[in-house]
């Protein structure tokens, strides 16, 4: 999956790159509520740039204020390099796919998906022919002359899918694009979409709280919180090197320990956890003043299970096994550490002995690497 | 009286269809039930269908209205409208007598009809009234539709207020406002007054008895009939759906064009005949400040019934506007399911 990715460019490591998107210290405030806070972001061309965040943390009003339907109370937008503030957004090079979908109740499939084009001086045989192709993409052909409430959820995301895109828009703002699609059909349409992108050169800012459908798509995700951006990065860098506990936290799941710093050094630190049976060692350093309180992220894939007590000083802790979740694919235990607090650890399920398998309130040492855990006093 | 037979409510039941020969006995009012279960709504689901709690009682006291003050009537004035004159009380002839040799005898006079056809009066009233009454929706339409446009986009404060006004005309009777009027417009009423005061005219001008103060007064009286309708269409639009064909690069008034005005057409429809049925048989408005060469028909129908004392061309005048309006109630009708079935 990561391919389509990696095959593009990485633009905002050039530092002559030219932004086509620039958000400069946006805030929406409605009334006394900040709905976004103090926002800047870059977003360059071809990106497909995901907005992750949790239900009301502003995202469709930061898309909103894209598309042009809210004005920022401060701060500018840039598009192209243009200042976007009053500019209407039937003027803007922009197309969204509304979370509501907005669908045109009155008109078709095809009178909705060829609404857009219409509003252009197109001819109608070339309209029915791009209306048509996009109609195919999205699987939707057979239904064309239906209306909107003759359709299923799923249906209808496609249409307004297929609405946005085929203006072939240079930037498309997509809210919670598929979410009511089933996961063979959603997998499907985040590949298309990545086709899409790669032919057409459309810049995409995507707004989900679906973690996983941010990790596949995106160049980049912008994490928010409370109206604010507070981590961008490549979904690798979200996930492995968490800038703060909320992102730690929001991304995956993570066991999170409170500690004490006791060694900082170039190349390592050292924590002290009350929680653990022994310190925790990382083999990057941090600059936070000595014995500061920070935490420790661990992800639960990254801790191995063992029944020999490691020799190692560091990284390990003593527990036994609470809880067992068959997922399939892996395995999900709850150890319950000798400090009462309790682990999440997942093993891949790689082979079918089941005399391998642990067992409910066997004791057990979990390790980890020294390269795993992430260390943050945010 | 779903309760008295349980079955209904075992999931899977589809009601009257499935029953067994047996409970037919026991339940008298079947062929009643099945002719109410024919008017709900096509779209229902099976189940809303079938669980409609309430539905016999629901739709039987609209039906017993209907009967009682529609169709009986209605029935009634059919039968006179096939009657004869006489001097007599009540006026006109029986439709059903006995001859002198015991011979139950129906008498159908279709002159009255012939009548309306022949005497040149009636159809001209048709005309005049159909004219009036469709040049004052059209005025009402286009008048009432920012109005309700208005009020749809005002703050819910400010909403209440105009709704407020829009219906407050109706605490004063309608007979006084429409005499206020003959104040307003008479020749040295309150507008010729004003105007030469400022030196606009010279001269009164004529405005009673003319078509203007019929329109004037149809209009005025009917407005809130086309705003309200309107109104309670525009204000369930669904704002996004204007930002959607913003983003699609559609200006403002083209947006309108494309998705306000097409999603209105239903409370249009609603709010034209609101006002275009009654304004065709209006006879207060006319009477008052209209015309006095060329009559409307509901001003007809009252000289036929009052001055002459003829039921039965009064009756067959009042048939034949009916049927001229039953027409405009079914496209009403037809446009109402429509809107239901969007839902
Ligand atoms: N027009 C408005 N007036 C007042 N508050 C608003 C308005 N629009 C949004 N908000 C508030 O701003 C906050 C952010 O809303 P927004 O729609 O951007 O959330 P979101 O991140 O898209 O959430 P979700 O994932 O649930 O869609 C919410 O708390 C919401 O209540
Ligand atoms: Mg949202």
């Amino acid at each position: 999956m990561a391919d389509t990715r990696t095959r593009t460019p990485e633009p905002w490591l050039d530092p002559h790159a030219q932004a086509y998107i620039r958000v400069e210290n946006v805030s929406k405030r409605f009334g006394s509520f900040v709905a976004v806070n103090n926002v800047s972001l870059k977003i360059y061309k071809g990106e497909i740039f995901c907005l992750l965040g949790g239900s009301g943390c502003g995202k469709t009003t930061l898309l909103r204020m894209l598309a042009g339907f809210e004005q920022p109370s401060a701060g500018a937008v840039y598009i192209d390099g243009q200042d976007m503030a009053g500019i209407p957004p039937y003027e803007r090079p922009v197309n969204m796919m509304f979370q509501s979908y907005a669908l045109f109740p009155h008109m078709s499939v095809a009178g909705n998906v060829a609404f857009g084009l219409e509003q252009e001086k197109i001819k109608r045989a070339e309209i029915d022919r791009r209306v048509a192709e996009i109609l195919d993409i999205v699987k939707l052909g057979e239904y064309a002359r239906r209306k909107p409430h003759q359709l299923s959820g799923g249906q209808r995301q496609r249409v307004a899918l297929a609405r946005a895109l085929v203006k072939r828009p240079k930037l498309l703002l997509l809210d919670e694009p598929l979410g009511a699609l089933d996961r063979k059909l959603r997998e499907h349409t985040q590949f298309e979409l990545l086709g899409i992108q790669e032919k057409l050169g459309v810049t995409f800012v995507v707004v989900t709280h679906d973690q996983e459908e941010a990790m596949t798509l995106s160049s980049r995700v912008g994490v928010m919180n409370r109206g604010e951006i507070v981590q961008v990065g490549t979904p690798r860098q979200i996930y492995e090197f968490p800038a703060s506990r909320f992102v730690a936290d929001f991304i995956g799941s993570v066991n999170l320990f409170e500690g004490q710093l006791t060694e900082d050094e170039q190349d390592h630190v050292r924590v002290k956890c009350e929680e653990l049976s022994t310190p925790v060692y990382v083999d990057h350093g941090m600059s936070a003043p000595p014995l500061a309180l920070c935490w420790v992220a661990v992800r639960p894939e990254k801790i191995v299970l063992g029944r020999e007590r490691p020799a190692a000083t560091d990284n390990w802790a003593h527990g036994t096994i609470h809880d067992i979740a068959y997922m399939g694919d892996m395995t999900v235990f709850v150890v319950k550490l000798d400090s009462g607090r309790q682990v999440r650890v997942t093993q891949a399920n790689r082979t079918r002995k089941p005399e391998e398998q642990f067992v409910w309130d066997e004791t057990v040492y979990l390790s980890w690497d020294a390269s795993s855990p992430v260390v943050g006093t945010g | 009286m779903s309760g008295a037979n349980g079955s209904r409510w075992r999931p899977g039941s589809r009601g009257p269809a499935k029953r067994t020969p047996g409970s037919q006995l026991t339940r008298p009012w079947e062929p009643l039930w099945q002719f109410f279960n024919r008017l709900r709504p096509a779209r229902w689901s099976a189940y809303v269908r079938d669980h409609w709690i309430g539905k016999p009682l629901v739709t039987a006291v609209p039906m017993t209205w209907l009967v009682l003050f529609f169709m009986v009537p209605f029935i009634i004035v059919f039968g006179i409208s096939f009657s004869q004159s006489v001097l007599a009380i009540p006026p006109y002839e029986e439709l059903l007598g006995w001859t002198d040799d015991k011979v139950l005898q129906l008498r159908l006079h279709l002159s009255n009809y012939d009548y309306l056809f022949t005497d040149s009066l009636y159809a001209s009233s048709y005309l005049y009234s159909l004219k009036v009454a469709a040049v004052s929706t059209c005025y009402c339409l286009l008048l009432g539709y920012p109005m309700a446009y208005g009020i749809a986009r005002a703050t819910t404060t400010r909403r209440n207020i105009y709704l407020m006004l829009i219906i407050l005309p109706f605490w004063t009777s309608f007979l006084l406002r429409v005499y206020a009027w003959i104040g307003l417009l008479k020749g040295n009423g309150v507008i010729n007054n004003v105007l030469m005061a400022l030196g606009v005219i010279h001269e009164p001008i004529t405005m009673m008895q003319t078509d203007f103060a019929v329109y004037i007064g149809i209009v005025y009286s009917y407005l809130p009939f086309m705003i309200l309708p309107l109104y309670s269409n525009l204000e369930k639009h669904d704002r996004t759906l204007l930002e959607a064909a913003a983003d699609l690069g559609s200006r403002p008034w083209k947006a309108f064009m494309r998705i306000t005005l097409p999603l209105s057409v239903p409370g249009i429809v609603a709010g034209s005949l609101l006002v275009f049925i009654p304004a065709v048989g209006e006879y207060v408005i006319p009477s008052l400040l209209g015309r006095t060469d060329q009559l409307m028909i509901g001003r007809v129908l009252s000289d036929e019934f009052f001055e002459n004392r003829d039921w039965p061309v009064a009756s067959a005048v009042a048939i034949a506007m009916l049927i001229l309006l039953v027409v405009p109630i079914m496209i009403f009708q037809r446009y109402q399911n429509r809107e239901l079935a969007h839902k």
